[in-house]
């Protein structure tokens, strides 16, 4: 059971052939069983679980359901869940119980998905490792050794471990694309706007965006019909006619145009990860397709200009965490600044203070235009790069990430080599543009490789159909950590 | 550029996060090396070109003047620190 696609087990409720209590307490047990090792999961709440599982079953037996219902997921905890501690990866919410259900959760309620429990995370979603995690760090099911990637790691390992047939994550610079590519699951960012910000946790407001983290396309594809469409409450949120994500799922390849960005190929990029993504592109070849060579020759900026941009976003978003109306507040201070100062030190860990005063630094006075707004100039250039490659190609495919999954403490105690490592996913968010990662294979050490699929805006569709495709002739997304 | 520890610290007090001059010396380290990547930006010509604030040319929508919100005030204060009849307790700003 633990290794059906969420088609499978909706078939198996449907049918009666299990009850979603059956399948949520099978999950719940591997979560108590791998979890203390993993560490996927920071919170769980056995109760609601258990709750939105009878209640899923009454409504499977009134014959009410929706495609999903009765199936566990397991939500990033940055998304607020009402009655859910929810706590960013970060001390500074270490105790708060979230008063309100964002769109993504209710979206999800609605469907009937059961919540699994909430996902461990880098602090504030600042991190590629999830090492800044304030609950510890998660380990990649894969190898022990390894970081499982960030900052949605732990919806990441949850899904390669099997102790979650589905998860939500969040991507800022690749947070979803990077662990998926890294613990050898499907992750998929939709164009920006797709998927309504409102109750998670804000960290650049101008490149956050929620998406599905799945074991295959397919599924989903069936988590974005859930999770996307216009929320009024949520500025950004783009107004559009409602699309079926599973559309062009069955769509044959022949004479697809796969655009090859010279710079993702280039010096920086591992060996194995190079032969693992050109097996992928052979496949593809096989499929119909047929590849050019395309340039993005910002690709180098896209890491300084998303370093101003993101961290001068974070550092305005964060300066609601002040001690006053939820959240840490330091038990010894003299007055107010002193409070506001204490709190926030004690309450942040030091990614997150680097990236606050690193923004505080680019928006202050004397500076803005030489960082900030060169940063959003630089950015227009790496969005037109694009513009121009989707003349020439369908989609754009590379690899996810230089390397497979690096060891603990290899890159913590360096921010900037940590940083380099989100090379081929930055300008994707910085452009506001959909990609996703895609099992293809393994690197040297046997860990996995992400073959990451660009898409132009609103081409969830149709890259969710050009993977599903591979993956309907290859088996690298069936695969499972044995230890599990 | 590299930030000086006055610098980090004024960054520090803008940001309002306490340092120690021991943090403060590791965080101008960090953040001397983070501008080092950043720097690659000034390199690039970018006369003429139109900053990019957002990744859809959208506009904000407007509504009715009308509530929308409800008044869930002792939920949100449940979890506050510190709340004295329904009012937020900070320490005293104006002696």
């Amino acid at each position: 059971m633990i290794n059906a696609s969420l088609k499978q087990l909706a078939a198996l409720l449907a049918g009666k052939k299990t009850s979603s209590l059956e399948l949520t307490q099978t999950y719940l047990e591997r979560i108590q069983t791998h979890n203390p090792v993993l560490n996927a999961f920071v919170t769980l709440n056995t109760e609601i679980t258990l709750a939105e599982a009878r209640a899923a079953d009454a409504r499977i037996a009134a014959g009410n359901a929706a495609p999903l219902t009765g199936i566990p997921i397991a939500h990033k905890d940055i998304f607020c869940a009402d009655g859910w501690r929810t706590t960013c990866g970060s001390k500074m919410l270490d105790n708060f119980i979230a008063p309100y259900d964002a769109h993504v959760i209710s979206q999800f309620k609605t469907a009937g998905m059961v919540s699994l429990g909430k996902t461990n995370m880098d602090e504030f979603a600042m991190g590629s490792s999830n090492e800044t995690s304030y609950f510890g760090t998660v380990k990649n099911p894969w190898d022990r050794n390894a970081v499982p990637g960030g900052s949605s790691g732990g919806s990441a390992a949850a899904v390669a471990a099997r102790l979650a047939p589905a998860a939500t994550g969040t991507d800022t610079g690749g947070s979803i694309r990077q662990p998926a590519a890294l613990t050898g699951i499907t992750g998929l960012k939709p164009s920006y706007g797709v998927v309504s910000r409102y109750g998670m946790i804000a960290f650049a407001s101008s490149l956050d965006q929620a998406g599905p983290m799945a074991k295959s396309a397919e599924d989903c594809a069936l988590l974005m019909n859930v999770m996307a469409g216009f929320d009024e409450r949520d500025s950004t949120s783009l107004e559009r006619p409602a699309e079926d994500y599973t559309r062009d799922l069955e769509q044959p390849l022949a004479g697809l145009k796969i655009g090859l960005p010279r710079e993702y190929f280039a010096e920086g990029l591992s060996a194995d990860v190079g032969a693992a993504v050109e097996a992928a592109l052979v496949e593809y070849r096989k499929l119909g397709a047929t590849t050019v060579d395309i340039s993005l020759p910002n690709t180098q900026l896209s890491i300084p200009v998303y370093y101003v941009l993101a961290p001068a976003e974070a550092s305005t978003n964060l300066s609601r965490f002040d001690g006053v109306r939820y959240g840490y507040r330091a038990p010894d201070y003299t007055d107010l600044t002193d409070m506001y100062q204490k709190t926030r030190a004690q309450g942040f860990g030091s990614e997150v203070k680097r990236r606050i005063m690193i923004g505080t630094y680019v928006l202050s006075h004397g500076y803005y235009d030489a960082y900030y707004l060169q940063a959003q100039k630089i950015r227009r250039l790496i969005a037109q790069d694009f513009d121009a490659a989707f003349q020439q190609c369908d989609i754009i495919m590379g690899p996810t990430a230089p390397t497979t999954a690096f060891n603990f403490g290899e890159k913590a105690s360096d921010p900037v080599s940590m940083y380099l490592s989100d090379i081929y996913t930055i300008a994707v968010n910085l452009a506001g543009l959909p990609g996703m990662s895609v099992p293809c294979g393994f690197g040297a050490n046997g860990r996995p490789v992400g073959l990451q699929i660009i898409g132009n805006y609103f081409a969830e569709a149709k890259m969710l159909g050009v993977a599903h495709q591979y993956q309907l002739a290859t088996d690298w997304h069936t695969r499972m950590p044995e230890a599990q | 550029m590299s930030l000086t520890l006055h610098d980090v610290k004024r960054v520090a007090m803008l940001a309002r996060i306490a340092v120690t001059d021991e943090e403060a010396a590791a965080y101008q380290q960090q953040l001397n090396g983070i501008f080092g990547l950043i720097e690659a930006m000034q390199a690039v010509d970018t006369t003429g070109v139109m900053p990019m604030s957002h990744a859809q040319d959208v506009h904000q929508r407007l509504r009715d003047d009308t509530v929308t919100e409800t008044d869930q005030h002792e939920k949100f204060q449940a979890i506050a620190p510190q709340v004295e009849a329904g009012l937020y307790l900070v320490p005293r700003v104006i002696e």
